[in-house]
């Protein structure tokens, strides 16, 4: 399994197991939060690049982002691709036009 | 058991109800009104502004949100109620099924009342029984006792662990919501010893954080979905013990899932739900007197259906009639297509008639009572009889 926990800022992941036995589900669709099951890269067709250079940490793309996959990295605003769906957002949103959307090549996902 | 000499109200059944809710100390109240409803609102807002009841009254704007907020309410471990009727109920249907799939054990009241069009605010029972799937748990009363009483024991059914799914209570419109009866009136401290504390799984709590009410794949859906119908069925059981352990504090017994009256050797068994048992129950005595042998079988709950009670009690009878105060277009009464479903495993299962009528208010008479029992003791020797009819229709119909 890929391993997306490789930031200290994101929460433990607890990996899905899935149920052997009807008692091993949860009463009802509740559980512990943080239990993320997969990555989003998948879904992706552009992927948002930051560029640093134009960057100002205005933070806009890290409170717009619906996947919270843009985190502050040494006060730079970076992206965690596992969790990013390249859905645009940041991209649509930057006031500096910092942030490009690249065709998503597929070996790099 | 206590004595209830000094706590007879003379109250209605929505009155009875609110009573019942006070008792149980719900701690989130949130309804709309609407006729025949608006007196449990009214007795309870009127409770939480004298301070008798500490609980918060939400005032929300539509059903809709009444069920919204009653489902949040009990996400983080409140004991909630709600309440409405008709076009109202059905204006919650989205929340019912997530209040049930999200299994939060909501109690509500329902005024049994005819859907429309034509409009009309009286009573039947067409608003309830058209969401028998929405996973929750029905119960139909008979009086303002029952009412009272049931409202209690529902807190404790759809909170038990093994069962967590929200009751609905059925009170037949005017019939029951308007009607006053003396009622007794349990003491507070033995109802704070009959009712557990609530305490839910499923707790939205900052402390520990947990995401509720998540979606899932194809691959687990089923699974969340099998659960519920245990739920359900865990339900049968749950019923029985919380009636006797009721019974045995307070007096009073409802016999769980159905009541039988006078059903031993029986050859012919009406089977009603709701208040119209009250009015069959005076005929069955009548005709018992005159060496006829009628029986009456009151359905309690519609979910879960009680399919082993009434398989039992209507085995050795050969003619049963069910009054529907429903009908499925196009087909029969929705009771009667419960009750059929369940006997036909029986290997010698009795003949059944389906009677539709007190639609939209009108009143079912000891008189109509009578009629059926007349064309049900006829059907023993006449094989062509009709299965499904109208009675006390106002004109001639095709036949």
């Amino acid at each position: 399994m890929t391993n997306y926990n490789t930031n200290p800022i994101y929460p433990a992941i607890t990996p899905f197991q899935q149920p052997h036995h009807i008692d091993d589900y949860p009463t009802g669709p509740g559980c512990p939060s943080a239990q993320l099951v997969e990555g989003h890269a998948g879904w992706r067709t552009f992927r948002p690049i930051i560029n640093q250079e134009k960057c100002t940490a205005c933070w806009l793309c890290y409170l717009l982002c619906p996947d919270a996959a843009i985190f502050k990295n040494n006060n730079k605003a970076t992206i965690n691709y596992s969790f990013c769906k390249g859905c645009g957002v940041c991209a649509k949103a930057c006031p500096m036009n910092a942030i490009d959307m690249a065709k998503e090549n597929e070996n790099e996902r | 058991m206590s004595d209830n000499s000094d706590r007879r109200r003379f109250i209605s059944g929505n009155e009875a109800v609110a009573l019942a809710v006070r008792l149980a100390r719900a701690q989130v109240i949130s309804a709309y009104p609407i006729t025949p409803q608006t007196i449990v609102v009214e007795r309870l807002s009127e409770m939480v502004e004298d301070g008798s009841l500490k609980a918060e009254f939400m005032h929300v704007e539509s059903e809709h949100s009444a069920i919204s907020a009653a489902i949040g309410a009990s996400a983080i471990g409140a004991r909630t109620f709600t309440a409405s009727s008709s076009q109202g109920l059905l204006y919650m249907t989205e929340g019912l099924h997530y209040a049930s799939g999200g299994r939060f054990p909501i109690v509500m009241m329902n005024a049994c009342r005819s859907v429309a069009l034509p409009w009309s605010i009286f009573g039947d029972q067409r608003d309830s029984l058209s969401l028998l799937d929405s996973g929750w748990i029905q119960v139909y009363v008979e009086d303002a006792q029952e009412a009272l009483d049931m409202t209690i024991q529902a807190y404790h059914i759809a909170e038990s662990p093994e069962v967590l799914t929200p009751v609905m209570v059925n009170l037949d419109g005017f019939i029951l919501t308007h009607t006053y009866e003396p009622v007794y009136e349990p003491r507070q401290e033995e109802v704070d010893t009959f009712l557990p504390l609530f305490k839910t799984p499923n707790k939205m709590d900052l402390d520990h954080p947990r995401s509720l009410g998540f979606s899932t794949s194809p691959g687990d859906n089923q699974e969340f979905k099998y659960q519920q119908h245990q739920a359900m069925l865990n339900a049968i059981p749950a019923i029985e013990t919380v009636d006797n352990k009721y019974a045995s504090q307070f007096g009073r017994r409802y016999h769980g899932l159905i009541e039988e009256y006078r059903c031993q050797e029986a050859d012919v068994i009406l089977v009603t739900l709701g208040s119209v048992s009250g009015t069959a129950r005076m005929v069955v005595d009548n005709l018992r007197k005159h060496g006829q042998k009628a029986g009456l079988l009151k359905l309690r709950f519609m979910r879960p259906f009680p399919e082993e009670a009434l398989r039992k009690a209507l085995s050795h009878c050969r003619i049963v009639g069910v009054v529907d105060k429903d009908i499925s277009f196009g087909y029969e009464g929705t009771v009667f297509t419960n009750v059929n479903s369940c006997l036909q495993t029986l290997p010698d299962s009795p003949k059944t008639f389906n009677f539709v009528g007190g639609l939209g208010g009108r009143n079912i008479s000891k008189g109509d009572i009578e009629t059926i029992f007349g064309l049900l003791f006829a059907a023993a020797d006449k094989p062509s009889s009709k299965r499904v009819q109208f009675f006390n229709m106002r004109c001639q119909i095709h036949e």
